[in-house]
């Protein structure tokens, strides 16, 4: 590493990036070798030895106290106190500091804001921020963009940039290529725990994937022109409200036919999920009807949709998808386990469940060291792969799916996107939802636009990303969108406001940010949003 | 009549006293397993572990240099929950040991002049400790002496099964409420009310015992079955409640249990109820009909019933259910993770509802057990003793596992069952039996300090026990 460098890790899930870099920071010991900072060892036994040595690490998940102020938390762990022996804490002087020091960096944050209140994308900023307080040369970035909105994912490149000019060096762990194109001065690729090559940036995608997989991975979606049959899911004027009571579906229709793939776009939290999850019976209809093939479905309880054909790929695996203490197999039968042959009655078949898992696993490519390994000891890639095989293992009609390749190494969606197209060959009626563009434009046959619990719109995959992008910011255009919009009124707001970084490419990507009300991003960015549209993980 | 009293009051009683010989037991079986490890190093060193402290016996473990003996050392060393769990056991015993010396004054003393004459105190302490655990050992398992006079022709059979006998009369309820407990928790839910559980079942129980006139086997098995109903309905409470409402099962639980105790108090002195011509809190005692069977013939000395019988069923029943049925895959499912449960369809309500109807009809089996059987055949204030609480820790130790309970169960039955003898004939306090519970639950609780203790490697044990530990 170099100073004023922003180095990327690249590799699959599990591929021993995160591990490395914990051995960095201290939380893990090495067996064997050693770590060289400014030319002597590191023996971090700790991550207080890490921060001396100027390490600064921000996790994956962070490590934030949600009830404290944005303030309180950077100051957590080097508490200044005045007051001698009494101790008191200097509140005023760590909200001097995090003003000093996120105006330094232009990371825009309130010191007096509780941090549970704040969108992921600020948090993740007062991870940083206390980092940079704790004065560290080498900040790492595990995968940071994974929790991070497109625009979101925007502003953190654009505040790497300025790190990097202020002369610190960044170690930026991720597996989304077109990042690591925008913003990487060198990238090192690991596979199975060892460096198989460095690039440069201006390598392709192709190879990077490639290097990554070790194997030529094919990066855009083959598929025939869809022949669609009869409509399977009609969807009815439906009006769902949140948790919070709040209006999150605002009177969608929709249909999806046999043979097709439906995909929703949108930026996330426009009333994707709660729409999936009111089809699937997890969630109460308020108004409208939801028919399958004709039945009306809506009001039904889970396991009936279920059993009437619709397979179901949840947005979030390890919450809704997923017991992670349960093994592969039973994780593979946990909707049909009380169904001939795996149960009958109150009798359970382990024999029968195990042996369905040995045929399951190969067929879907499911890379487990046993049918019995505990689900969550898989890397995210092989536990998606877990769920694509319960969904599709049985005889299906209609085939929801939240984010499916969400989180997923390059290897794993290229698997899971075959997957898909194939269950649309054979008939069965597709309804993709998904934050990643590239992914709903590589899948879909029609492409349905939602923004605050509409449907703005929906247009053909041939249609230009800029419009498309447009829809999801809350844009509408009665000549290019085909009848259906609603909610111009949203445009002007959407306009009105401006997204808070520089929204320089991947414009076509933001609308509201998450919590950040109404802050849209500008459609002003240049009309080439392609190169690094933030988090798109399927053209690659 | 007064038999029947007698054995009604005492039973609370005698659950501390027994706690103590499942203690020695264990301590005993933990010392085999170390003069075997140490058979070359020193089988003598290991037998005189207890008073010297924890320190010496290992380190001569360690000492032992021989390639087997390392090996043996070494899969030991690499921590699982079986050796954690008897780690913990043994470190238990040893504190129990330091306990015994330091409460007893006269030993005490001989510490006070330990530079002068090292002797004196270490020869005090080993006696009195040797005679605790001995007495411990021979209360809950046997008793060298009776086997003797029995092989000599001079006394009976009967004294040589008795440990036995009482070890297993304690376990019997122990392992329902143990069952209770652990099944609760494989769904998601602490059942801390195995106690009210037990004590509206051993309610029911009683009063079907007394008050249906009905022909033996009939009574028995309807008395049995008014247990369960009884827990059973104290059990659909709470788990009502969090299904419907999301009452947390805690809370409820707790307070369930404090409103059982009171309705017990109450209707022990209502009339037809109430034994007549008693002046103090008891019932009516159960119809011989309705008694759970003497398993070893009618000897006073022989109680164990067939209580003990149904409970090893239970264990099974309950094994399989988990592991074997439907309903124990939804069981696991929602306990592990409610939402993914509910997303692939099952009714995560529903099943809290039923575990804890079955979680409740199992302790009021145990309850039922308490005035069924031998321990007492009328209703006091304290007939159902700590079972419900003790069926905690008991679940707890034996890792909310069906099987590892029932061994549990055993252990707890046998440290009840020794600490009457220890007591009587030892002098040590009751108090030492629950010290040496707690000891080795809160060892079992915390695997890291057992393994930090004894340096182990590996750190996979015991991870559901402490996420139990962490549930609250």
């Amino acid at each position: 590493m170099e100073p004023g460098e922003i180095h990327a890790l690249l590799g699959e899930n599990g591929a021993g990036k995160s591990t490395l870099m914990n051995v960095l920071y201290g939380l893990l010991q090495p067996d064997e070798g050693e770590v060289l900072v400014d030319g002597r060892p590191l023996k971090a036994k700790g991550p207080g030895d890490a921060i001396a040595a100027g390490i600064g690490m921000v996790h994956q998940h962070f490590m934030l106290v949600p009830v404290f102020t944005v303030a309180e938390n950077v100051m957590l762990g080097a508490e200044q106190v005045r007051g001698g022996i009494l101790g008191v804490l200097d509140r005023r002087r760590a909200r001097r500091q995090v003003t000093e020091v996120s105006t330094r960096y232009n990371l825009r944050v309130d010191p007096d804001a509780v941090v549970e209140d704040l969108p992921v994308g600020v948090q993740q900023r007062v991870e940083i921020l206390k980092a940079l307080t704790r004065d560290v040369d080498l900040l790492i970035l595990d995968e940071p963009t994974a929790v991070l909105t497109p625009q979101e994912t925007e502003e953190l490149l654009g505040i790497m940039g300025s790190l990097k000019e202020s002369g610190k060096s960044i170690v930026f762990i991720t597996h989304k290529l077109k990042e690591v194109k925008a913003i990487a001065d060198r990238i090192t690729v690991i596979r199975r725990g060892r460096t198989v090559g460095t690039a440069s940036p201006s390598a392709s995608e192709d190879e990077l994937a490639a290097l990554m997989v070790g194997r030529t991975v094919n990066l855009t979606v083959q598929k025939a022109a869809a022949a669609p049959g009869d409509p399977v899911l009609e969807v009815e004027g439906l009006v769902i409200d949140d948790e919070r009571s709040v209006r999150a579906v605002d009177g969608v229709d929709l249909t999806v036919r046999a043979g097709e793939v439906l995909g929703i776009a949108g930026v996330q939290g426009n009333g994707q999920t709660e729409l999936i999850e009111a089809l699937m019976g997890l969630r109460p209809v308020l108004h409208g009807t939801v028919s399958l093939a004709g039945q009306r479905i809506d009001g039904w309880p889970t396991k009936r949709v279920l059993r009437a054909g619709v397979g179901y790929v949840p947005e979030d695996r390890s919450v809704d998808g997923l017991v992670k203490e349960f093994s592969v197999a039973e994780n593979l039968v946990l909707d049909v386990y009380d169904r001939p042959p795996f149960g009958s009655g109150l009798v359970l078949r382990p024999d029968a469940i195990s042996a369905s898992a040995r045929e399951r696993i190969p067929e879907f490519d499911v890379r487990t060291p046993s049918a019995e390994a505990a689900v969550g000891t898989l890397s995210g890639g092989n536990q998606q792969k877990v769920i694509i095989a319960r969904e599709m293992s049985r005889p299906l009609k209609l085939f929801v799916a939240a984010q499916p390749t969400r989180g997923v190494d390059v290897g794993s969606i290229e698997f899971i996107h075959r997957r898909i197209i194939h269950e649309r060959d054979i008939g069965t009626a597709v309804l993709l939802v998904s934050s990643e563009l590239d992914e709903v434009i590589g899948l879909a046959d029609r492409i349905a636009v939602m923004y605050r619990g509409r449907i703005l719109g929906i247009v053909g995959p041939e249609t230009p990303r800029e419009e498309i992008g447009l829809l999801m910011a809350g844009i509408t255009d009665a000549t290019k969108t085909d009848g259906t919009q609603t909610g111009t009124a949203e445009t002007g707001a959407a306009q009105a406001g401006t997204a808070e970084t520089g929204a320089a490419d991947g414009t076509a990507e933001t609308g509201t940010a998450e919590g950040g009300a109404g802050s849209a991003a500008t459609p002003d960015g240049p009309v080439t949003p392609a190169p690094d549209v933030a988090g798109s993980e399927e053209t690659r | 009549m007064t038999d029947v009293n007698e054995s009604g009051s005492p039973s609370p009683e005698k659950s501390p006293v027994g706690q103590r010989s499942g203690a020695e037991a264990v301590a005993t079986v933990g010392e085999a397993e170390r003069s075997a490890a140490g058979s070359a190093s020193g089988p003598a060193e290991s037998g005189g572990t207890p008073p010297g402290g924890p320190g010496a016996g290992l380190t001569d473990r360690d000492g032992g240099g021989q390639q087997l003996l390392r090996m043996f050392v070494q899969n030991l060393w690499s921590a699982n929950t079986v050796t954690v769990t008897v780690l913990a056991i043994v470190l238990a015993t040893l504190i129990g040991a330091v306990l015994i010396i330091v409460s007893d004054p006269d030993v005490l003393a001989t510490w006070g002049y330990f530079t002068a004459q090292p002797s004196d105190a270490l020869n005090a302490s080993w006696a009195v400790v040797s005679e605790a655990y001995a007495n411990l050992f021979k209360g809950a398992v046997v008793d060298p002496a009776a086997v003797q006079a029995w092989a000599d022709g001079t006394g009976e059979w009967q004294p040589v099964f008795a440990p036995i006998s009482e070890t297993l009369t304690y376990t019997a309820p122990l392992v329902f409420t143990g069952l209770a407990v652990s099944l609760a928790f494989r769904g998601g839910l602490f059942n801390i009310g195995a106690q009210g559980q037990a004590t509206i079942g051993v309610i029911l129980a009683a009063l079907a015992g007394f008050l249906l006139p009905l022909p033996p086997v009939v009574h028995l098995i309807v008395a049995v079955l008014a247990g369960a109903l009884g827990g059973a309905i104290w059990g659909f409470v709470p788990g009502f409640l969090k299904a419907r409402t999301g009452a947390h099962e805690v809370i409820t639980t707790i307070m369930l249990n404090y409103v059982s105790f009171s309705f017990l108090a109450w209707i022990i002195v209502q009339n037809g109820v109430h034994e007549p011509g008693r002046p103090e809190a008891i019932s009516r005692p159960v119809d011989g009909s309705a008694q759970l069977p003497q398993l070893l013939g009618s000897d006073l000395r022989l109680r164990v019933h067939l209580g003990i019988v149904l409970a090893v069923a239970a264990t099974w029943a309950v094994h399989w259910l988990l592991n074997r049925s439907t309903f124990g895959f939804e069981l696991r499912a929602v306990g592990a993770n409610p939402d993914a449960a509910r997303t692939a369809g099952i009714s995560v309500g529903r099943t809290y509802v039923l575990v804890m109807v079955i979680a409740g009809a199992l302790s009021g089996l145990g309850g039922a057990n308490m005035v069924l059987g031998t321990t007492a055949t009328a209703l006091t204030p304290l007939v159902v003793a700590q079972i419900g609480f003790d069926g905690i820790l008991v679940a707890l130790l034996g890792r909310v596992k069906p099987w590892g309970v029932a061994l549990a169960a055993l252990l707890f039955g046998a440290l009840q069952a020794g600490g009457n003898r220890m007591q009587s004939y030892a002098s040590i306090s009751l108090e030492l039996v629950t010290v040496l519970q707690a000891l080795i639950v809160i060892f079992i609780a915390a695997p890291a300090l057992v393994k930090a203790i004894f340096g182990l490697r590996a750190a996979r044990a015991a991870r559901l026990s402490t996420s139990m530990a962490k549930g609250w």
